[in-house]
């Protein structure tokens, strides 16, 4: 084999060590989460002594659910990554239409009071925030959770780049056919920006599903406690040291953002790539 | 069409959002500079003018001062750490490696996860005599460590759980960024002879720098934001050994109910944050896009 050959495989084909180490990391990587499985589907007495013999269970998850309103968690949580979605797309995308198909006075101050939010974001304004719902009277609900992310400056950013790439021809055949901005906007924009609000949902509900702070701040019942905040409460008060419960009731809580990873891998990784480049 | 009615149409797409947002950052932004001015109310007595004091009493306290030093600290290691893994990590996933969709789902599955859920995974894994850290350093015959519970060593243990969720995420930037880039780059490098070393030095790495800005951007504000698993974690403890600024001012502003003074801790980290952002539009972006 000559030189050359071998120089260009070297280039992305790696060598043993490369794939030992890689393989060590991605170990390392898993081994957390693979303990957590262990003691969550094995009798307590196993969920510290690895025994492959051990019998497998599901009464961990069993007991985990009867224990807190979990049924209620995964009911508010559902709601509220849904609301925030649907709240986000319609707003985003008027905004985004506006920002990129129209001229008009003081655009640029708009966008730029609009960009402000990637930067000051509602996680940290969360004590004025809070004053803001009291005077609402909106403390402990859903909508409180909500509200501050509805008008999302990632998205009508991402999406104005998109909408600034579609050809003005489209837009110049619509009008022809007497197509008012709007109908435009949803006949021919929408559709053609259809990976791009794939990617961004993908993006917005995993964020929302996992959020902690602020819906641990603004809600003190079952009523308006999302997963996260009850799985936190779950596993301070209620049980203790229990680990075969609370590794049971973490997995729980998880598993539908997990398992849909695992079913849609690809699109999760473009989406998550795609959101970023733009 | 009408030309004010055409105006009036613009304006009416962009209300929900600019209401909303004036609503929630715009407002907000000058209500919490507003009360980092003034008293606390309590009871019946009105917050009244106080000038600096809150920023007086910020630079007296101790634990002010912990949370800021712990979290340059924090933000010191998960920054640096968490890219050059990031870039190892895509490195590698991009090679043709054996079972690479397994590896790159390994790195990728914590960016999935809730900061909660996994803040109860390494809970148990950091554990005390229960805790696998425990298990595979009592087989190897190392005394018994209290990981969590030891101020010399809380900080390193939050900071690590936050490089493990990170890495894979900024990985997906980097990956996106080695698929996008010309294969025959890569030949030509191969047929110069150039090493795999000098090919990642002087071709790779500075292709990379607009995503290596991007990433260093979003890792510098997620090292001010993430708090979520010190509340399973540590609860900013032993002794605030592992309090960050986020979770100090949710304790002030929610434990002791200060609001004057959690809004000016506010100011703070807005401030650091916007630093950042001003440091990446007018410095980093320039330097990077030479052409």
């Amino acid at each position: 084999m000559s030189h050359t050959t071998q120089q260009r495989l070297a280039f992305n084909e790696p060598g043993w060590l490369d794939t030992l180490a890689a393989w060590l990391l991605g170990l390392l990587w898993l081994l957390p989460l693979v303990y957590a499985v262990w003691t969550a589907f094995h009798p307590a007495e196993f969920s510290t002594r690895f025994d492959l013999s051990a019998p497998l269970t599901l009464s961990n998850f069993r007991r985990a659910w009867e224990a807190a309103p979990f049924a209620r968690y995964f009911f508010n949580t559902t709601v509220l990554t849904g609301m925030i979605l649907v709240a986000q797309l319609v707003i985003s995308t008027l905004a985004a239409y506006a920002f990129a198909r129209f001229r008009f006075r003081g655009r640029n101050l708009a966008f730029a009071l609009v960009l402000m939010q990637l930067v000051v974001m509602p996680d940290l304004l969360v004590v004025a925030n809070y004053k803001t719902m009291a005077q609402l009277g909106l403390i402990d609900s859903l909508l409180a959770i909500g509200l501050p992310y509805f008008a999302s400056a990632f998205a009508i950013f991402l999406l104005r780049q998109t909408f600034m790439s579609i050809p003005k021809e489209l837009d110049d055949a619509a009008r022809v056919e007497g197509a008012g901005a709007l109908q435009m906007l949803w006949r021919v924009y929408v559709p053609l920006a259809r990976p791009v609000y794939i990617a961004f949902a993908l993006v917005s509900v995993s964020f929302h599903w996992n959020n902690f702070l602020w819906p641990l701040i603004v809600t003190n019942s079952v009523n308006a406690r999302p997963l996260t905040v009850g799985l936190q409460v779950f596993s301070a008060v209620d049980q203790g040291i229990d680990w075969s419960i609370i590794t049971a009731a973490t997995l729980m809580s998880s598993a539908p953002l997990l398992i849909a990873f695992l079913l849609f891998q690809r699109q999760f990784v473009q989406s998550f790539m795609r959101a970023g480049i733009k | 069409m009408d030309r004010r009615q055409h105006a009036i149409h613009i304006w009416l797409m962009l209300l929900p959002a600019l209401l909303l947002l004036l609503a929630f950052t715009h407002w907000p932004v000058v209500a919490t500079l507003f009360d980092s001015f003034h008293s606390t109310p309590k009871g019946a007595r009105a917050s009244f003018w106080v000038g600096l004091v809150n920023y007086q009493v910020m630079l007296d306290d101790p634990v002010f001062r912990k949370a800021l030093a712990n979290n340059l600290w924090f933000a010191g290691v998960t920054i640096p750490l968490s890219i050059g893994l990031a870039l190892m990590m895509a490195l590698w996933v991009n090679d043709r490696m054996a079972g690479r969709a397994l590896l790159r789902m390994a790195y990728f599955t914590p960016t999935v996860l809730p900061m909660i859920a996994v803040a109860n995974i390494w809970l148990f894994f950091y554990t005390p005599q229960y805790g696998l850290l425990e298990q595979i350093s009592g087989a190897l015959g190392r005394p018994s460590q209290n990981w969590l519970g030891d101020p010399t060593t809380a900080l390193g243990a939050v900071t690590l759980v936050a490089v493990w969720k990170e890495a894979g995420f900024f990985m997906i930037f980097y990956l996106a960024a080695l698929q996008s880039m010309n294969p025959s780059l890569r030949e030509a490098a191969a047929i110069e002879g150039a090493s795999r070393w000098t090919f990642f030095r002087r071709v790779q790495w500075p292709l990379l720098m607009p995503t290596t800005v991007f990433v260093l951007v979003n890792a510098f504000i997620n090292g001010f934001r993430m708090v979520d698993h010190l509340f399973v974690m540590t609860r900013g403890g032993p002794d605030n050994a592992s309090t960050l600024l986020l979770y100090y001012l949710y304790e002030v502003g929610f434990s002791f109910w200060d609001t004057a003074y959690a809004s000016a801790i506010t100011v703070v980290l807005v401030a650091i944050l916007a630093g950042v952002a001003l440091l990446q539009f007018f410095v980093l972006d320039r330097r990077v896009h030479y052409q």
